[in-house]
């Protein structure tokens, strides 16, 4: 009996986890399948571009700005160990460009567009909106995922990118003026050892982090429980999910795209 | 014509519904009345496909609900929700004309915007209405909103969910007018879940008490009130004695 107990919570637990990830990854295919059937709502499309890309830019760009700056200070501090300080162009760079973006682009957009797309959804849900829309002929898939999933996926390697410039330009910027680097041999520092494949990975994963965000935003909402409570409790989760998938989907990349 | 046949659904030990059959006649309007929590609500969206009952069979002039054409089923309803269920993004009139902008039933901009305001002037609100958000509206402008929502594609059977809860008797007395001139006037099938009496008597043809899962009585409103039926004698006279537990 006492042995039983906690292996009956045990397996509670992980058939319960198993659903849910069975439950999301249906949810993300379905979200899929929609794309290539018709009716598609352009301006519901739009309008996410807007929310998620263009409002996340303030914020996005902030973080890469400090981070950027704060990283060049700290690889100069390490390299001066090594007496290898000029180095710091080229790993701001690269740091910058195949994990700081997207990883920190990807976690700021999960704050701020996964616990928007719960909460919104979720008081849609617990507001009778989404059985609104079906009885007005129009799937919530079609009309309230699929348009944010797909300008997610679209505006955070565009997020990444700006971000990773920003990033580059806070390393560039403390670089010149507190480390007394050369303005013209940092920049050429930079440029010689960027390589495209750095952009391009960044980018991916950028693409593969917007989808995390929104497809994780929509689910918990969805699947909101009642009330404020559920819908508070909705928005923890997606952020919470959100962020622990892109931490995990980003070393799954990095061993893809770097390991030898 | 739209039959229910034994219909079951259950919520996990929490059975809702326990073999519920009635029928609703085109063109006439059914109320169902019955306690908080008796399943009026789960009934009414087995009907329109939002819930799928365990068992039993909904059809809709013969036609199963489940199986054919959903879009084409769907476009022969209007449903007015409990909270008026606004879309908080759109104004007033893309709500009422959401139907007309999208889908089958699409029209140009400006004709679904001409329509949209004559609904909005069917159910007693002024044009200037339809530029507003649904945040702006009172809680009675939200419900004759949805009202006109419900209205604008000219539907053949309309469901309204409690669509006098929460408003003043005033304002409740206008909606149940309105219902009642819609329903007429466009010959629309009707079915309404509330309970409120004096919505069950201005709107209803023929009344459903359901309890316990189950359609415990129906017949014309007329004979509501010397049915003989101690259930729907309780709940109409709203007594908390009698075969009903008050406590449930």
């Amino acid at each position: 009996m006492s042995l039983a107990t906690p292996l009956a919570t045990l397996g509670r637990t992980v058939l319960s986890a198993l659903a849910l990830i069975g439950r999301v990854a249906l949810f993300a295919l379905s979200t899929v399948t929609h794309l290539v059937r018709p009716p598609f709502y352009g301006r519901e499309f739009l309008h996410a571009l807007v929310q998620i890309g263009w409002l996340s830019l303030p914020v996005v760009g902030l973080t890469a700005l400090f981070t950027g700056g704060a990283l060049a200070l700290q690889i100069y501090a390490g390299g001066s160990r090594f007496n290898a300080e000029s180095v710091v162009p080229s790993i701001v760079a690269i740091g910058m460009a195949r994990e700081l973006g997207p990883v920190l682009g990807g976690l700021m957009v999960a704050a701020r567009v996964a616990s928007s797309i719960a909460a919104e959804i979720g008081t849609m849900k617990v507001t009778e909106q989404i059985d609104a829309l079906v009885t007005l002929s129009t799937h919530p898939m079609k009309y309230l995922t699929l348009p944010r999933v797909l300008a997610a996926t679209l505006a955070v390697p565009v997020l990444v990118a700006v971000g990773d410039s920003i990033g580059i330009m806070g390393g560039y910027l403390v670089g010149i003026t507190r480390l007394e680097f050369n303005a013209a041999a940092y920049l050429k520092n930079t440029a010689d050892f960027l390589e495209l494949w750095d952009v391009v990975s960044g980018l991916i994963k950028g693409a593969v982090f917007g989808f995390i965000v929104a497809t994780m935003g929509c689910f918990h909402g969805m699947h909101s429980g009642r009330g404020a409570q559920g819908v508070g409790r909705a928005t923890k989760s997606a952020v919470v999910a959100a962020s622990v998938l892109i931490l995990a989907a980003n070393y799954i990349l990095t061993e893809l795209f770097f390991s030898a | 014509m739209i039959e229910l046949q034994d219909i079951h659904k259950a919520f996990g030990s929490n059975k809702v519904l326990q073999g519920v059959t009635l029928s609703i006649p085109r063109g006439s309007s059914l109320v169902i009345i019955g306690g908080s929590g008796t399943g009026k609500s789960v009934a009414l969206k087995c009907i329109l496909g939002l819930i799928e009952p365990d068992s039993g069979t909904i059809t809709v002039d013969g036609a199963d609900v489940h199986q054919g054409d959903r879009d084409a089923f769907l476009a022969r309803f209007g449903m007015l929700f409990q909270g008026g269920a606004l879309f908080d993004s759109l104004p007033v009139w893309q709500n009422v004309a959401f139907r007309l902008l999208r889908g089958a039933l699409k029209r140009p901009k400006a004709e679904a915007r001409e329509i949209a305001i004559e609904k909005l002037r069917r159910v007693g609100l002024k044009p200037e209405t339809a530029d507003l958000f649904p945040a702006e509206l009172s809680g009675g402008m939200q419900k004759r909103v949805g009202l006109a929502r419900a209205i604008a594609a000219d539907p053949e059977i309309i469901f309204f969910d409690e669509p006098t809860t929460g408003l003043d008797p005033i304002m409740a007395g206008v909606i149940n007018d309105l219902i009642r001139e819609i329903v007429t006037e466009m010959g629309a099938t009707a079915m309404t879940i509330t309970h409120d009496m004096t919505s069950v008597r201005a709107i209803a043809d023929e009344v459903a008490m359901l309890h316990d899962g189950v359609i415990k009585w129906t017949g014309p409103v007329a004979e509501m009130d010397n049915s003989g039926d101690p259930y729907l004698d309780q709940f109409i006279h709203g007594r908390a004695t009698g075969p009903i537990e008050a406590v449930r």
